[in-house]
């Protein structure tokens, strides 16, 4: 009986610890990513969708926060981070390139931390 | 902060370019009373009730008056009805809807914009060019929906009173509970009256008619942010009777006979909504809606010796999904839609009732490079008993290529059913006889009506002197393949109606000028240019009662707000029409005969509101401060059951200068 019982409990934690791991297709994260201005706003945005898994992107530049949705079976937060480096905006633990960052437009050379 | 927004995009999910609007929950700094959006796809112009507040604005065919993209006629002498045209074309080749209800249609064509008093409308979204197809197949050269005040968001209570020189009164009173955190509800009570008989050119005539209307509606509103789900439930009911004719016209003692000349319009109308919306949970970009109305319109009129009633029952679904392919860059619209018209119509006693019905499919895809490029490809295919079956594309793409500018283009086909008489029934007020000429067309022996319709449209704003400043370029043209031609231009005693034989088009160009002189100080300017031809019978004409050329400025002018709210607000409209073709009269005797075309005038409009406080104000203004009136608004007036009598040429003014003055109470 016990047995049972343990045994059916190490199925439900394995069942819930693979729950847990079960990916979301409509994850909703908030990254900080700096930047300054609209045209921030839009190079940010076409960068995360350039990411295949990306549903939703919108940059707030009032508190430099990018709202994303995604599906994490394709992509990760990672992956996003990288691709917006790679456009020049630095983000909580992906930085830019000196060069990527150099190159942005002069208005959207925002001060890096 | 989340919940707002997705209760936000909610509210707005299932307008007219419904996956557009989810972007745009951005709040502005100082609130214009016209929008023109730079990264909107379509040519769509927002008017806020702030807008409204600017003229008299009794219902919502008056409340186009200071807005350029649409050109209010006057109202005839007979009905009273302000008619309301774009790109030069009437409003049968409008869509017109109510938070996205095809609203005026049908046997409501005529005085159906006449039937939503002013106070109610929020706001009012004008698309020119072919529009969307989630609401259906008929608009040819533009949409206007109309969203009324929502429950959630009104104030508990509001009054507005108004009188005016021409005797008419209006009160409009609203109020407003919150039921719950989740119900609230709306009632709006509206009731208006002309009750002294007006003859200020006197022929004899009434200049406007007596009348009076009871408008009643009850709206409740449900909506849940944590389960995203939202509920609208209207339901209304109208009663609008109008009398008009000679002076001396007693209807208990006169009706249908020809002691003297008049004519009785009653309509009565009863209208039930329901709306439903879903937005799916942690994904703010899907959405799924589901509206059902269903109205009864009865009309009873006589017109002299014509008698015209008019019944029509119609029952409108649509259903629509949306969502995106990937991401939100790629959007989709996706839905059904059901329509059954059930007309019992009688026009002079000789039944031409029919029952109307279609069923039609659709898609939209949006496309949104998030940056200076997107379009709306859309389509749909409907079956519908006398219209066939038909598919029905529609275009829209905007391109920003360079600072402060937006490019445009839209091309579709729209596809219509004419009323031939509940459309043209002021005709009935002459002694015009009706012909119907074909005899092979479902529609009255007539075929649909088929055009296309392509615009282009280019706005750049600028800073002129330090201050911001637009110009907005639009041209439109529409083609019609086959048209249900009114023809006026063959007799003075016949209206002719029959399919178009040769070519019809209209084209359209305006320019728009906008500037804030000072702070607080704006001009509105727009030239307008329209050349509508039709191949008649008798010739190729340009459309009778419709100015070549018109121009119109705006001049608003504020003084701050002070602490407790008070302000005031001036407000000044020139509209300037030049000549216009007149129907044929020729052959009248000399003294009921017209020139070709009518002089060219100008009207002016004033209004200057003093605001008390945040919930009390007063207006006055004026219209027509000029004093402009038509040489003869009524062709035969001193024999009216002779052949040469005629009420429906109208091309200016009948009535004068009027004042009114009113006040608005609000309790917050």
């Amino acid at each position: 009986m016990k047995n049972i019982i343990f045994g059916m409990m190490l199925l439900f934690v394995t069942l819930s610890t693979q729950a847990q791991e079960k990916k979301n297709k409509n994850a909703k994260l908030d990254i900080e990513v700096n930047g300054n201005c609209e045209m921030c706003k839009k190079r940010i945005e076409k960068a995360a969708f350039s990411v295949k898994g990306v549903k939703s992107a919108d940059y707030h530049i009032d508190d430099k926060t990018l709202h994303l949705i995604i599906n994490e079976e394709k992509c990760s937060s990672l992956d996003v981070k990288n691709a917006i480096a790679k456009a020049g905006h630095d983000s909580d633990i992906v930085k830019a390139t000196d060069e990527d960052y150099n190159k942005l437009h002069g208005c959207c050379q925002y001060e890096r931390k | 902060m989340k919940k707002a927004l997705v209760f936000s995009m909610l509210l707005t999910f299932t307008s007219i370019f419904s996956q557009e609007k989810l972007e745009d929950v951005k709040v502005t700094g100082k609130q214009k009373g016209i929008k023109k959006s730079l990264t909107k796809t379509a040519n769509t112009t927002l008017v806020s009730s702030k807008e409204l507040l600017k003229a008299a604005c009794c219902n919502l065919a008056e409340s186009f008056e200071t807005n350029p993209s649409i050109d209010v006629n006057f109202s005839d002498a007979l009905t009273g009805t302000k008619q309301i045209k774009m790109l030069g074309l009437t409003s049968p080749y409008l869509m017109i809807t109510e938070e996205n209800i095809p609203s005026v249609r049908g046997a409501s064509q005529a005085y159906g914009l006449s039937f939503t008093p002013g106070t109610w409308v929020e706001s009012i979204q004008i698309t020119k060019g072919a529009g969307s197809v989630v609401n259906g197949f008929e608009s040819i050269s533009g949409q206007i929906n109309t969203e009324l005040i929502k429950p959630a968001s009104d104030i508990p209570f509001f009054l507005n009173a108004y009188g005016s020189t021409d005797s008419r009164f209006e009160l409009n009173t609203h109020f407003n509970k919150k039921v719950s955190d989740k119900w609230a509800t709306s009632l709006f009570v509206h009731g208006n009256a002309r009750v002294a008989k007006n003859d200020m050119n006197d022929d004899g005539f009434l200049d406007n008619p007596l009348g009076k209307q009871l408008n009643i509606a009850n709206r409740w509103q449900y909506s849940n942010p944590e389960t995203g789900w939202v509920t609208f439930l209207n339901a209304r009911y109208m009663l609008d009777e109008k009398q008009t004719g000679e002076l001396d016209f007693n209807p208990d003692r006169d009706k249908l006979t020809t002691n003297y000349w008049g004519s009785e319009i009653v309509t009565d109308r009863f209208d039930f909504s329901s709306k439903v919306g879903y937005v799916f949970k942690d994904m703010p970009y899907q959405s799924i809606g589901f509206q059902n109305a269903f109205s009864n319109h009865k009309q009873e009129s006589y017109f002299g010796l014509n008698q015209y009633n008019i019944k029509q029952q119609s029952y409108y679904s649509n259903l629509i999904f949306n969502s995106i392919i990937s991401n939100t860059m790629h959007k989709f619209s996706t839905g059904l839609n059901f329509t059954y018209d059930k007309y019992a119509e009688f026009v002079n006693l000789v039944d031409v009732s029919r029952i109307d019905n279609s069923v039609g499919a659709f898609f939209e895809y949006t496309y949104d490079d998030t940056d200076k490029f997107s379009y709306i490809l859309g389509g749909r295919v409907d079956y519908h008993n006398r219209l066939g079956a038909f598919f029905t594309p529609r275009l829209h793409v905007r391109y920003n290529p360079w600072e402060k500018s937006v490019f445009r283009f839209s091309a579709g086909r729209g596809k219509r059913a004419a009323n031939i008489y509940a459309e043209n029934q002021q005709l009935f007020a002459s002694s015009r006889v009706f012909s119907v000429l074909d005899s092979n067309g479902k529609i009255y022996g007539l075929d649909p009506e088929i055009a296309w319709n392509y615009g282009i449209s280019f706005t750049q704003n600028f800073i002129l002197f330090g201050k911001s400043a637009d110009v907005t370029l639009d041209f439109y043209r529409t083609d019609f393949q086959n048209q249900a031609v009114v023809d006026v231009m063959q007799s003075p005693q016949e209206v002719l109606f029959y399919n178009l034989r040769g070519d019809s088009y209209a084209n359209s160009l305006q320019i728009d000028f906008n500037y804030e002189i000072v702070k607080h100080f704006n001009l509105r300017t727009a030239y307008k240019y329209y050349d509508i031809s039709t191949d008649y019978l008798s010739g190729s004409f340009q459309r009778p009662l419709q100015a070549k050329h018109r121009l119109f400025g705006n001049l608003e002018y504020e003084t701050h707000i002070k602490e407790k709210g008070q302000q005031w607000k001036f407000d000044f409209t020139l509209n300037w029409l030049g000549k216009q073709q007149l129907p044929y009269t020729a052959s009248n005797a000399p003294e009921n005969r017209l020139p070709d075309y009518s002089p060219s005038f100008s009207v002016m409009n004033a209004q200057i509101t003093r605001t008390f406080s945040s919930t009390f104000e007063m207006y006055i203004g004026g219209e027509n401060i000029g004093n402009y009136r038509q040489d003869k608004a009524i062709l035969g007036a001193n024999d009216p059951f002779g052949t040469s009598f005629d009420t429906s040429i109208v091309y200016a003014p009948v009535f004068g200068q009027m004042y009114y003055a009113g006040l608005r109470f609000k309790i917050k």
